[in-house]
């Protein structure tokens, strides 16, 4: 009886042991199979064509320029390769504005004749319309469609994820936009983590450790919103009055309320790592007539410097990762910033921002979960990052 | 004994040494009052806020008025279905890595998978939740999914406490149990856990008090903007307080009145964490005087 226990305790606790593993295998499963639909979708949002006049000799349009046709940027077809042609857009609403009721008939059943016939009419028509009404049609072309390129996702310098007739996916504002909040985060968080984690680890007298300690703490542990909320109080009219700004939500306000984020993280796991170096190092370095700040910079920083190096990295890590407080503050703008007094927008901000709005399953969908992925993918490379200095560090000792 | 020559050397080393120092402790001072800053300011605006009505009462008047109790009431069941999966999960993980598994490469492979799961961001935990538990599982969004997911987010931090907890405890408690003849389980069970539960409560707490806090996670596998009622089963969606807070201070239609509100709400999270912490340290201080009048 005592053995079969034994026997199923072990048997539990063997299976429970790979909990984590199954988990990050199902993430990484789950992510990976909605990105990936992404590159599935047609450019054209699905169920409709472009319809052009057969005469019209363009073969392919990128997303950018039938964004550009629609917004009437391009106002003629010499732009993107064809004839010296004005272009005409239209839509499906238009036929209500052309044609009477009693023309298209109760069901719309001839309206697919009379979009033909406009297409007929006019050489320079791009028409969006349902795919169900032109395919049998004489005298129409559709534009051949395909599937969204890797290459204009990865890419692309304009973020449009509900543009219509084809929305854009390009993540390049949205990766420029972390990596500018993440790096003015660390750059201000960089000098005073470091100082607060010398200052702790061997400078302050213990008294001024046992009260700074768990203060900073606690603060690693109040939540994100908080800060955004603190951000969105107090710093972005700050830096709106301080820098003349049209609106203070900025990548800088993002930056500063990261950097306060980070420094929990920094100064816990640098100030440990210094506290770990061997007293008799220390002592060895005092006995020979060193000061006590030429033994901290030449003895003790050299030797925790692995351990200082993952608390920065860590803290970048965390930068990068979050979400709330940089989706109040920073303003949300998916354009390439120019500066980081500027609104602009992260991964994780867009994620959270965007999916409640975008339909389950949709090429929006995702494309969000592209985004995922590629913010696992930093993270798992920052935690490699750390490990592969801390194991560096232990072949040191 | 220092040499005449060298005494002008060692005093503008001493005097380099002062000023470094100086500068550190200002510098330290600083960021500790700023922390003190943002902590103060948001009590000290949300104190004004909080009484029984704000409390006890659902919204009103589209947010601008009335209380968050459906707010606490969601946060305080997503804290409780969070601890439910992650507690037993992450201890009996915990367990297997500190007593079970072999040493070696299987164990670094886990260790490293833990490491992973615990730096993944919350919101990709939360693409996760909505994909897994509210699509695939279609628990829908609910309090459920809403508690797995930050269930799976407290787990890396439970699994560590739970190993740390473990190995420290000296071989020769395990060694004079199954000296008297009990099984491996029984030692676990009657000897091990008794002495490393202090640690993992606290571990715990800490982590909830973590979860408590938590926006990404939730808001599209949990938080509603708005319910009148209290959820019934763990099937409805509840409100949240950081996701309440998220809302009444971004969105919403009179900005200048939902204000009180939104510092009312970030001090009650405060609060909670604040509480955790406290409530880590009396259960470690207890469970210690415990230990030792055995």
């Amino acid at each position: 009886m005592k053995k079969w226990i034994d026997r199923i305790a072990r048997w539990v606790f063997t299976v429970s042991g790979f909990t984590t593993s199954v988990v990050i295998l199902l993430i990484i499963g789950f992510l990976f199979t909605e990105a990936a639909g992404l590159f599935r979708n047609p450019i054209v949002e699905e169920g409709y064509v472009l319809a052009l006049n057969p005469k019209n000799p363009v073969k392919e349009l990128s997303a950018e320029q039938i964004k550009q046709l629609f917004d009437e940027d391009i106002t003629n077809w010499k732009e993107v390769g064809g004839p010296d042609l004005p272009v005409r857009v239209f839509r499906l609403e238009d036929l209500d504005q052309l044609y009477t009721e009693e023309q298209l008939g109760a069901e719309y059943e001839f309206a697919g004749a009379k979009i033909a016939e406009q297409v007929q009419q006019s050489p320079g028509i791009v028409a969006f319309v349902p795919d169900v009404l032109v395919q049998e049609a004489p005298g129409v072309r559709c534009l051949p469609d395909r599937t969204i390129p890797l290459k204009d996702v990865l890419l692309g310098a304009e973020w449009y994820p509900t543009a219509t007739p084809s929305p854009i996916f390009g993540i390049l504002p949205l990766v420029s936009g972390t990596i500018w909040v993440s790096f003015f985060a660390i750059l201000i968080a960089l000098p005073f983590g470091l100082a607060v984690s010398i200052y702790l680890a061997e400078i302050a007298p213990e008294k001024v450790h046992k009260l700074f300690k768990p203060v900073i703490e606690l603060l690693g542990g109040i939540p994100s919103v908080v800060y955004g909320f603190f951000g969105l109080a107090v710093i972005v009219p700050l830096l709106q009055q301080t820098f003349g700004l049209p609106v203070g939500e900025s990548g800088l306000a993002g930056s500063i309320v990261l950097a306060i984020m980070a420094l929990p993280t920094i100064i816990t796991v640098a100030e440990d790592a210094m506290r770990n170096c061997p007293r008799t190092m220390r002592e060895a370095s005092l006995a020979l007539g060193a000061t006590r700040w030429q033994t901290i910079y030449k003895v003790v920083i050299p030797f925790s410097i692995t351990g200082i190096t993952s608390g920065v990295v860590l803290g970048i890590g965390r930068a990068i990762g979050e979400t709330m407080a940089v989706l109040m503050v920073t303003g949300n703008a998916a354009i390439l910033p120019s500066s980081i007094l500027e609104p602009l927008r992260t991964i994780p901000a867009t994620i959270a921002a965007e999916l409640g709005e975008a339909p389950a399953g949709g090429a929006h969908y995702q494309a969000l979960f592209l985004l995922g992925v590629i913010l696992f993918f930093i993270t798992l490379f920052i935690n490699s990052c750390v490990e592969f200095v801390s194991a560096r560090n232990k072949f040191k000792r | 004994m220092s040499l005449p020559i060298d005494s002008s050397y060692r005093r503008r080393k001493l005097w380099l040494q002062q000023a470094v120092f100086a500068l550190f402790r200002v510098l330290s001072y600083a960021v500790v009052a700023v922390l003190f800053l943002i902590l103060g300011f948001i009590l000290f605006h949300g104190a004004g806020v909080i009484d029984w009505t704000f409390l006890t009462e659902a919204p009103t008047d589209g947010m601008t008025s009335g209380g968050i109790w459906p707010a606490i009431v969601g946060t305080f069941w997503l804290m409780v279905g969070s601890a439910l999966f992650a507690f037993p999960v992450g201890l009996i993980s915990g367990i297997y890595m500190s007593e079970y598994a072999p040493d070696g490469r299987l164990v670094a492979f886990i260790r490293t998978m833990t490491n992973n799961l615990a730096g993944i961001p919350s919101i990709v935990f939360g693409l996760f939740g909505m994909a897994f538990f509210v699509n695939y599982l279609s628990f829908g969004d609910s309090i459920l999914a809403g508690s797995l997911t930050l269930g799976l987010l407290a787990l890396p931090v439970v699994i560590r406490t739970t190993e740390d907890a473990f190995r420290d405890i000296a071989p020769s408690y395990r060694e004079g149990s199954l000296a008297l003849g009990a099984t491996k389980a029984q030692t676990i069970w009657r000897v091990l856990l008794p002495m490393a539960m202090p640690r993992v409560i606290t571990g715990l707490i800490l982590s909830l008090g973590r979860v408590s806090g938590e926006t990404a996670p939730i808001l599209f596998t949990c938080a509603a903007y708005f319910l009148p009622k209290l959820p019934e089963s763990m099937f409805d969606q509840c409100m949240a307080l950081p996701y309440h807070l998220y809302v009444v201070a971004t969105s919403g239609t009179d900005i200048e009145a939902q204000m009180p509100i939104a510092y009312g709400t970030a001090f009650v999270l405060i609060v909670i964490v604040l509480a955790m912490n406290l409530l880590a340290n009396a259960v470690r201080k207890h469970f210690e005087k415990k230990l030792k009048s055995k």
